[in-house]
């Protein structure tokens, strides 16, 4: 009860916000819309309301209020509206449908966690050669670090045209851009973490006369861990950019990212609301259940 | 070949190290000759930068001397290290969390490829040799420092190498467990006649515990003084009250001091 309370707080605070802002952003097309149904509003020429400014607008019309919370298409939706819209396409609509979110978040949840797979793999191989070879070190290290500074809205299109050439088209591009986001903070953290034990550990296993192979299964491996797990949950998250950006340039309107896409070409805010809190819900069950995973393999190994 | 008494398992000529540091060479050992005898207890005491870790670490070959010859088992440091000739302590016991005490002491033996019927005989009697037989399922964090050395000592025992080599194992304990302990070690020295070679800090646990007792000083990092103890080898705690042992600490202590004036 102690923990939910600061983030009930904060969940209200951002509420609050949003409603008081949803009349200003909605009072223009709400006035338009009244006028035509014969209200008086104030101005009463359409081009001195457009260059008119909002706050203005609602202070000198504020009968309109109610009704900016109630717009078939506003430009902000009020949080009842999208929660409205969520339930109709989730709860509402069979999961084959064409319209539902649980149909189009999987769509992009299979993306996600194959490219997940995939930069997880790529970040644990490519750490473990960066620890294990000087040259690795030197000469992956500034890519991977490079990799990450061009903006993958400008590289998505261009991996899906690619790969769409030689014939590879749909899930599989998709997935390569999640794990071109999902790779580096696993190349980082497992670095980290391999190189962890301090000397005093090197030296015993040293006295050991171990090999390099037993002392990375035995002593670096494990210990890593911690520092794994770390870097998957923000992996996971970046996973899920990676796919919903790479659904922008696919076309085809399919994904959370075609949706919002959609959303955005027939003016549907609602949609894009919609879309953007079931990403933003999935992205928190994922990291979520990373966490779990976290706790479970850290207690048991003693870690935490 | 079994080396018989007397005989010398670890052998330094003029040993010689300095360290290349960024702003000037760092002379850690100088001219340091010693000769340690199967069966010895022997310490190394002096004031921090004296040389004595770091002599530790040239016998099981971790540093590399720069002039001079050492001899541990008639091989060359590093060749005695991959013979696994001993068993190292450090001065925090560095047992693995992920791993049970019995785990931990495994280790070792995992490594060097002993079988699994094996592996197992060798921690239950290595657990008895330090007490901690109904430990051996317990994670390190639910011992505690005195029993997680222990445990470390036990991990050092495991694969029977004839030397044991320890860094101040005691140096972070407090001074109740460190006595039962330097009992408990040197029963167990009496036990198994290993020979050890111990680096401390404290007079009274290297007078306590020594046959032999190397006085060390710094700047260079040198051999003051080699006492060897006139006392018998059963030693109760209230031994340290006779004439006898005060009359050696009290060497010790000249010989720390003397090592000082130098300065």
């Amino acid at each position: 009860m102690r923990k939910i309370f600061p983030v009930l707080t904060v969940v209200a605070a951002i509420f609050a916000f949003w409603y008081a802002a949803v009349p200003f952003m909605n009072v223009k097309e709400t006035l338009t819309g009244l006028e035509r149904a014969g209200a008086v509003v104030v101005p009463d020429n359409p081009i001195e309301r457009r260059d008119a400014s909002s706050f203005g607008l609602v202070l000198n019309n504020s009968f309109a209020i109610p009704a900016t919370y109630a717009q078939e298409r506003p430009r902000l939706p009020a949080p009842h509206q999208v929660a409205q819209d969520l339930w109709k396409t989730t709860v509402m609509k069979k999961v084959t449908s064409k319209r539902s979110l649980v149909y189009h978040g999987w769509i992009t949840l299979s993306a996600t966690l194959l490219g997940f797979a995939i930069g997880t793999g790529a970040g644990i191989i490519l750490a473990v050669g960066i620890v294990h070879s000087r040259a690795m070190d030197m000469s992956v290290m500034p890519w991977a670090i490079a990799s990450q500074t061009i903006p993958i809205l400008a590289i998505a299109p261009m991996i899906i045209v690619v790969l769409n050439s030689i014939g590879i088209q749909g899930l599989v591009p998709k997935a390569i851009i999640s794990a071109y986001l999902s790779f580096f903070p696993v190349v980082v953290g497992m670095v980290k973490g391999l190189r962890a034990p301090d000397a005093m550990q090197m030296d015993l296993l040293k006295t050991y006369n171990a090999s390099d192979n037993q002392g990375f299964w035995k002593l670096r491996l494990p210990a890593s861990m911690p520092y794994l797990f770390a870097s998957l949950k923000i992996g996971v998250a970046a996973a899920l950019v990676g796919a919903i950006v790479a659904e922008l340039p696919a076309g085809g309107a399919r994904g959370l990212g075609g949706r919002m896409l959609t959303g955005s070409y027939y003016g549907q805010m609602v949609q894009i609301w919609s879309a953007l809190v079931f990403a933003a819900v999935l992205a928190a069950s994922l990291v979520l259940l990373i966490g779990l995973a976290q706790r479970r393999a850290l207690k048991r190994m003693g870690l935490t | 070949m079994v080396p018989n008494a007397n005989s010398s398992v670890i052998s330094a000529k003029a040993l010689d190290l300095t360290f290349q540091t960024a702003d000037a060479p760092v002379h850690a050992l100088k001219d340091v000759s010693l000769d340690i005898a199967q069966g010895d207890f022997v310490s190394f005491i002096g004031p921090s930068g004296c040389g004595k870790t770091t002599f530790l670490r040239c016998i099981a070959g971790l540093e590399t001397p720069t002039g001079g010859t050492l001899t541990v088992n008639g091989m060359t440091a590093d060749e005695a290290r991959r013979a696994r000739a001993y068993g190292y302590v450090f001065q925090a016991a560095g047992l693995y969390p992920w791993r049970t005490i019995a785990g931990n002491i495994k280790l070792p033996l995992e490594i060097m490829g002993y079988s699994k019927a094996d592996q197992n005989d060798r921690v239950a009697r290595v657990l008895d040799l330090v007490e901690l037989s109904d430990f051996g399922a317990k994670f390190p964090w639910q011992l505690s420092g005195g029993m997680q050395q222990r445990a470390s000592i036990a991990r050092a025992l495991a694969f029977d190498a004839d030397i044991l080599l320890m860094d101040e194992p005691f140096g972070a304990l407090d001074e109740i467990v460190r006595d039962h302990l330097n009992e408990q070690l040197l029963a167990l020295w009496t036990r198994t006649n290993k020979t050890i070679a111990f680096v401390t800090h404290s007079i009274p646990e290297a007078v306590y515990l020594s046959t032999k007792i190397v006085v060390m000083s710094p700047r260079p990092g040198r051999i003051t003084d080699v006492i060897d103890s006139p006392l018998p080898k059963e030693r109760p705690l209230d031994i340290r009250d006779t004439p006898e042992f005060i009359e050696i600490a009290h060497r010790v202590r000249e010989g720390l001091r003397a090592g000082h004036e130098d300065d």
